[in-house]
C-alpha cells in the first residue's frame, strides 16, 4: 500500500486474518468431522483434531455407500453434479456469446428490443418461474434427465450482457479489416472474436460452473431417481434421515467432496479468471 | 494495376445529412492520389466508399474498368491500411499478414513466399513470430502495410496511416510509403488532414471541404494556383495572408473587376525599404510578434490602415483582420514595435472573388 505508518501493516493483517478464520474454521470443522467415528459426533462431542477414520469414511462415502443412509455412493452424485454444472456453464456461454454477437455486430431490426427482452429475464430467475418451467419440462418428458436439469437454466442475461459490453469495445476497424481479408461473419466470429474473448469466457466459466454446481431447488424438483441426484441434494438427504442416527462423518465427507470441484476449477482457472475480469487485450 | 474513377459520387445519410455532395476524381494507373481536407470534410467517408465499407447513395465507383458499387469489399481487389492499424491482436505478425490469403484458399507455400517477401521489403522478418502487442507503433504500421502488400491488390487505400505515430517517425514512414508505392507501382489513395504529408506524397492532390472537391491537381500546381481561398489557406504552412480589398487602401493596377480578396503567401513577402516592383504591392505594418524557428523567422505585423472584417469568414488558422504574416529566411529580423515595409512582386499575388469561391487571376 501507499502508506508506511508504524501500525499501518498489522491492522489490515489482523482484519484479514479474522476474515480468513471466520471463513475457514467451519471448513476445517467439516474436514475434522469427516475423519471421526460416527458415534463421536452423535454423542454430542465435536473434537478439534482429526480422528483416525478418514480413509474408511471417504471410501464408504465415495465408492461403496454405507447402506444405511446413503442409498448410493457419492461418486455417482459427483458425476451428476459435474455433468449438470458443466452443461449449464458451457450452454450458457455458448448461447450468450452468440446472442451478444447478433446484438452487437448485426444491424437487425428490433435488435435493441431483443436486447432488452433478454435483459429483463435477469429479473426472472428459475425460482420465480418455477411452475411454468416445471410444466414445460415435464410436458417435454425431460424429468429425470440431464437435458431437463440443464436446458431450463442455460439462458443467461448476465453473460449476454457481459459479452455485449466486451464486444462493444472491439474496434470497428477490426471488423472492417476482416471484411477486407475476405472473412465472412462466421469466420470473423471463430477466427477473431472467439480468440479475443478467451479470458472473458474463462472468467464466466468459473462463475457459471459454480452457479450450476450450487443449484438446489431445480434439481430437487426435477429428479426423482437416485442415480440422477446431485451432490448438493445428496448432503441434505444424508443429514435428513428418519428413524436412524445421522451419519455425521459421512455427511461431512460429502460436504468436503462437494467443495472440491469448484475449488479445483477456481484454482486451475485463477489466472485467466482474474485476467478476464480486469484486463482486455486489444 | 488499375485506375480508379469516381463519377458524381454522393453519400447521404438517412437523417438527410449529405456527407459527399457529388465528387468526380480520376486516378490513373500507378498514381498516388491524396485526399486532403479538414476533419469532417468527407475524405475518410469517400475512401471508405471506395473500400466498400460505406454504401454509395448515387454515382459510380470504377476500379480497373469494373463498376464496384455493389461488390463486397473483399472482392474489390483492394487492400486498406487503417489509422489504428486494426491488426488481429491474437495472431502473430506472420498470421496477420497471411490471414487474408488463407481465406482466399491460397496454397500454403505460396502464402509463405508472399509473406516472407513482404517482410523482407518492410524489414520486419525478425518479428514474424511476435504478437502485435509486442511491437512498437512504427513496427505495427509496417505490419499493417505488410498485410496490404501481400495481397498484391489493384489499389491500396490508406486511411490516415501515420497519424498515430510521433512526429519523427511520421516523416520517416512518409518517405517509406512513397518509396514502397513507387517500387510496387500500385495505384494508391491516401487520406490525410496533414497538408505537408499531402504535398510530399501526392501525384494527384484532391483538396476537399464540406463534402465537395475544392481543387484537383498536381501538388505544386495547387500550391501555386489555388482556385479558392479555402485551398489557398489550407495548402501551405503558415497559411496564405488574405486581405479583403473592399475596405482597404490597397490599389492594384489592372486588377479584374470582380477581385475581392488579395492573397499573398508569407514566403512571397520580402522586407524592403524601397518601392514595390512594378505592379506589385507594398504593405506597411508594425511588428507585433516574432517567431524564430531556426532556419526562418515569422514576423506578425499589424497594418495600421486596415481594421474591419476578416477577408473570409474566420477559420482556425486564419489571421485576424489587418494582421500580416511575413516569413523570412535566417534568424535576423526586426524588433517588436518597429515599423516595416514588406513588398511582393505582381506574379506572386493571388486574386479571388469576394466570396473566395473563385480565382480571378
Amino acid at each position: 500500500m501507499v502508506e508506511h505508518r508504524r501500525f499501518g501493516n498489522w491492522l489490515p493483517h489482523l482484519v484479514l486474518i479474522i476474515g480468513v478464520v471466520i471463513v475457514a474454521f467451519p471448513v476445517y470443522l467439516a474436514i475434522v468431522a469427516s475423519t471421526q467415528d460416527n458415534t463421536v459426533i452423535a454423542n454430542g462431542q465435536m473434537p478439534l483434531y482429526p480422528g483416525s477414520h478418514a480413509l474408511e469414511t471417504y471410501w464408504h462415502t465415495l465408492v461403496s455407500g454405507t447402506g444405511r443412509t446413503t442409498r448410493q455412493p457419492v461418486g455417482g452424485m459427483l458425476m451428476a453434479s459435474f455433468i449438470m454444472a458443466l452443461g449449464i456453464a458451457v450452454g450458457k456461454i455458448a448461447i450468450s456469446i452468440i446472442s451478444a454477437y447478433a446484438i452487437v455486430f448485426f444491424n437487425l431490426p428490433f435488435r435493441m428490443a431483443a436486447f432488452w427482452a433478454i435483459f429483463i429475464t435477469l429479473m426472472l430467475p428459475v425460482e420465480v418461474r418455477i411452475f411454468p418451467t416445471y410444466k414445460i419440462t415435464s410436458d417435454l418428458h425431460m424429468l429425470d434427465s440431464y437435458s431437463g436439469l440443464i436446458l431450463p437454466l442455460i439462458a443467461s442475461a448476465t453473460a449476454t450482457l457481459l459479452f455485449r459490453q466486451f464486444f462493444m469495445t472491439v474496434p470497428k476497424e477490426l471488423v472492417e479489416a476482416s471484411k477486407m481479408d475476405g472473412a465472412g461473419p462466421v469466420r470473423f466470429f471463430f477466427d477473431t472474436l472467439l480468440p479475443l474473448s478467451i479470458t472473458n469466457i474463462a472468467a464466466l466459466f468459473v462463475i457459471l460452473f459454480i452457479y450450476g454446481w450450487n443449484q438446489y431447488l431445480w434439481p430437487l424438483l426435477i429428479t426423482t431417481r437416485d442415480d440422477m441426484q446431485t451432490i448438493v441434494i445428496g448432503i441434505k438427504k444424508i443429514i435428513d434421515v428418519k428413524d436412524a442416527l445421522t451419519e455425521w462423518s459421512v455427511a461431512m465427507a460429502t460436504a468436503v467432496l462437494a467443495m472440491l470441484p469448484p475449488v479445483a476449477i477456481v484454482v486451475l482457472m485463477q489466472r485467466l479468471f482474474v485476467k478476464g475480469l480486469i484486463e482486455t487485450e486489444k | 494495376m488499375a485506375n480508379v474513377t469516381l463519377r458524381n459520387v454522393k453519400k447521404a445519410y438517412p437523417n438527410g445529412f449529405e456527407a459527399i455532395k457529388g465528387v468526380d476524381v480520376d486516378v490513373a494507373d500507378g498514381q498516388f492520389c491524396v485526399l486532403v481536407g479538414p476533419s469532417g470534410c468527407g475524405k475518410s467517408t469517400l475512401l471508405r466508399m471506395v473500400a466498400g465499407l460505406e454504401t454509395i447513395t448515387s454515382g459510380e465507383i470504377d476500379i480497373g474498368g469494373r463498376i464496384v458499387n455493389q461488390v463486397e469489399p473483399a472482392d474489390r481487389d483492394i487492400a486498406m491500411v487503417f489509422q489504428n492499424y486494426a491488426l488481429y491482436p491474437h495472431m502473430s505478425v506472420y498470421n496477420n499478414m497471411a490471414y487474408g490469403l488463407k481465406n482466399r484458399g491460397m496454397p500454403k507455400d505460396k502464402i509463405d513466399d508472399r509473406v516472407q517477401e513482404a517482410a523482407r521489403i518492410l524489414e520486419i522478418s525478425p518479428m514474424l513470430e511476435r504478437k502485435p502487442g509486442q511491437l512498437s507503433g512504427g513496427q505495427r504500421q509496417r505490419v499493417a502495410m505488410g498485410r496490404a502488400i501481400v495481397r498484391q491488390p489493384k489499389v491500396f487505400l490508406f486511411d490516415e496511416p501515420l497519424s498515430n505515430l510521433d512526429a519523427k517517425l511520421r516523416i520517416a514512414m512518409r518517405v517509406e510509403i512513397r518509396k514502397l508505392q513507387r517500387r510496387l507501382n500500385t495505384t494508391s489513395i491516401y487520406v490525410t488532414h496533414d497538408q505537408l504529408e499531402a504535398m510530399t506524397l501526392a501525384d494527384v492532390l484532391v483538396v476537399m471541404n464540406g463534402g465537395q472537391v475544392e481543387q484537383i491537381g498536381n501538388p505544386l500546381q495547387v500550391y501555386q494556383k489555388p482556385v479558392t481561398t479555402f485551398v489557398a489557406t489550407f495548402i501551405g504552412a503558415p497559411p496564405m495572408n488574405l486581405i479583403s480589398l473592399r475596405d482597404s487602401d490597397i490599389k492594384l493596377q489592372d486588377a479584374p473587376a470582380d477581385a475581392g480578396i488579395l492573397g499573398i503567401r508569407p514566403e512571397d513577402l520580402t522586407m524592403s525599404s524601397g518601392a514595390a516592383p512594378d505592379g506589385g504591392i507594398t504593405l506597411e505594418m508594425t511588428v507585433e510578434a516574432i517567431e524564430k524557428v531556426g532556419a526562418e523567422t515569422y514576423i506578425y505585423g499589424l497594418r495600421s490602415q486596415q481594421g474591419g472584417t476578416p477577408a473570409v469568414s474566420s477559420r482556425p488558422g486564419e489571421l485576424p483582420p489587418g494582421e500580416i504574416l511575413v516569413r523570412i529566411p535566417g534568424q535576423e529580423g526586426p524588433a517588436i514595435g518597429e515599423k516595416i515595409r514588406a513588398v511582393a512582386p505582381p506574379e506572386k499575388l493571388h486574386l479571388f472573388t469576394a466570396d473566395g469561391r473563385k480565382r480571378v487571376n
